[in-house]
């Protein structure tokens, strides 16, 4: 069914001059950010629901049935807060660090298949695209951490600049097994190369346990989420890198972050959960049916365990970060990258059968 | 002027003017964000090339990795350049003449391999393959060229190993933790219930 219009609307477009692409691709880009931008709203509503119920609270309950208002509350109230320039930061470097910290968070999207063949940019190399683009999140940091001139500010983007350079490794090398196992660096390849009768034991978090889950914890050190959030560590460093931001600004760098959650979630599955698939075999029929909702359910089952993780671990100590990834995880990722193309080579998984 | 060389124009543009921002500006932190630009025009002028493995891994490498490391650097050094532009006027001729000489030398490489074969976008080797720019690459590398590919390599991993025996010096008398004794603790070595012997008129309610 969503092919045939897919396909309609394309053959549609096919005659088109130049233009008609351009507009066509525009589309396509809101119709991605857009539903991004309200998933993030929400996802802050959930949050503190959730945190909430973990810890006998209630959360949020006030605005709106189902406190459902409550997103739309902050946002406004963040939007009309004045912007503050703080003495002598860097006027230039300042206000772009948010915007270079969003840019990456959302340009990543551009490869994210969210069924067979629905997605924005089905290139070849979207697995190297997709660590570029995470790669460069870390700008926004470090600049917001110099252009605010505050010491704590300084001090949180060194700390996350430290961190993310080191997670991005163990997080490359997670990837280097999922690319030895599937043979492509298309992300719709790699989850084709997960098909199979067998349901969720045909998915790569089986060969590829270790890795899966270097990938996932890497992925919460990447975005700077508790228990790794030292970048923050409001106990310690009052707010870190964003300390001398409020009203929108802030909330770009907010969206930002929200936003890499989510596509680390994303991630997760198509690389490790077999995206779109169904976990149960071809033959049970609508349940076996492959489809954007699997993916759109285990993406939320990750996106959940974000929050579970905040409301359950306290908070590292930063040299046991820095440990915990060279030490431990980069070694076990090199050692499993081997492991994995042994199974390649003795023909032990079946890929995309 | 076809839409690629206008992008190439475009590109090239702005990566001349962010190189010569690295050198000229006097904010050591400009400059290195100067050179990240640089970084990334150049891999869309690779892009236009259709070499995309090349320009995506500089992206990547050098400004999601190297350039990373070398604003952490120059922000915690806090460099004053003035006592660097000191020497200007002196070291001029010197520098005058390297450059010049590099100049030529790469005059003429580029004039000899122009003089040896036209070079056109549909004769790359990828094309002629069939398959992916990256796939080609890979079996380039791992196929025809695996022994300079090897020797790389090693070479990288010994300097690793010299930077780290370099860095690392144990000095007497200082005082670390080891992670995996502090896991393995257990609560008998760190903890002894005391029963104390309660007092006074409240005692035994």
């Amino acid at each position: 069914m969503v092919e045939v219009v897919k396909g309609a609307i394309d053959a549609i477009f096919a005659g088109l001059p130049m233009v008609a692409v351009v507009v066509w691709t525009l589309v396509k880009i809101i119709a991605i950010t857009v539903p991004l931008i309200v998933a993030v709203a929400f996802y802050t509503l959930a949050e503190r629901k959730v945190i909430g119920w973990m810890q006998v609270r209630r959360g949020p309950v006030y605005i709106g049935p189902l406190a459902l208002l409550q997103p739309f509350a902050d946002t406004f109230k963040m939007l009309f807060k004045e912007l503050i320039l703080p003495t002598n930061a860097s006027r230039f470097l300042y206000f772009l660090a948010p915007v270079l910290s969003l840019a990456p968070a959302f340009a990543a999207w551009a490869v994210v298949p969210f069924g067979e063949g629905m997605a924005l940019a089905d290139v070849n190399a979207g697995l190297l695209y997709l660590l570029a683009m995470t790669s460069m999140g870390v700008y926004g940091v470090i600049l917001a951490g110099w252009a605010s001139n505050s010491k704590y500010a300084f001090l949180g983007a060194m700390r996350s600049a430290a961190q993310v350079v080191s997670y991005e490794i163990a997080l490359g090398f997670a990837l280097v097994g999922v690319l030895a196992m599937s043979g492509t660096l298309n992300l719709g390849a790699i989850v084709d190369a997960q098909k199979g009768d067998a349901g969720l034991l045909e998915w790569f978090w089986l060969p590829l346990l270790p890795l899966f889950l270097i990938y996932f914890i890497s992925g919460v050190a990447e975005t700077n989420r508790a228990p790794f959030d030292v970048a923050e560590g409001e106990s310690e460093i009052v707010a870190g890198f964003h300390v001398e931001y409020g009203g929108a600004a802030f909330a770009v760098f907010f969206l930002a972050e929200y936003a890499n959650m989510i596509l680390i979630s994303f991630l997760t599955t198509i690389m490790f959960m077999g995206g779109w698939l169904s976990p149960f075999p071809a033959s049970w029929g609508l349940l076996g049916e492959p489809g954007p909702w699997w993916l759109f359910g285990k993406a939320a089952f990750f996106m959940f365990c974000f929050l579970w993780f905040r409301a359950t671990f306290p908070r590292y100590r930063y040299d046991q970060i820095m440990r915990l990834g060279w030490k431990v995880f980069i070694p076990i990722t090199i050692v499993w990258i081997l492991v994995a193309a042994l199974i390649v080579h003795a023909d032990l998984v079946q890929v995309g059968a | 002027m076809t839409t690629e060389l206008a992008l190439f124009y475009a590109f090239a543009a702005v990566t001349v003017g962010a190189a010569l921002g690295v050198i000229t500006v006097k904010n050591t932190v400009h400059a290195a964000l100067l050179l990240v630009l640089t970084f990334f025009s150049c891999a869309c002028l690779w892009l236009l090339l259709r070499a995309e493995f090349l320009a995506i891994v500089l992206v990547l490498v050098y400004v999601g990795a190297v350039m990373v490391l070398f604003l952490f650097v120059v922000m915690m050094l806090d460099i004053k350049t003035d006592s660097l532009r000191e020497g200007f006027a002196r070291y001029l001729p010197v520098a005058a003449v390297v450059a010049g000489i590099m100049l030529a030398q790469m005059l003429a490489l580029i004039g000899w391999n122009a003089m040896l074969q036209v070079p056109a976008p549909e004769s790359d080797g990828a094309t002629l393959a069939g398959v992916g720019n990256t796939e080609w690459l890979g079996r380039a590398l791992f196929t025809d060229y695996i022994l300079p590919f090897e020797v790389a390599a090693v070479i990288l991993t010994v300097a690793i190993v010299a930077a780290i025996a370099l860095t690392l010096r144990r000095r007497p008398g200082v005082r670390h933790q080891d992670p995996s004794r502090q896991v393995l603790v257990r609560k008998e070595d760190r903890l002894r219930v005391v029963k104390v012997a309660t007092e006074g008129k409240e005692a035994g309610k």
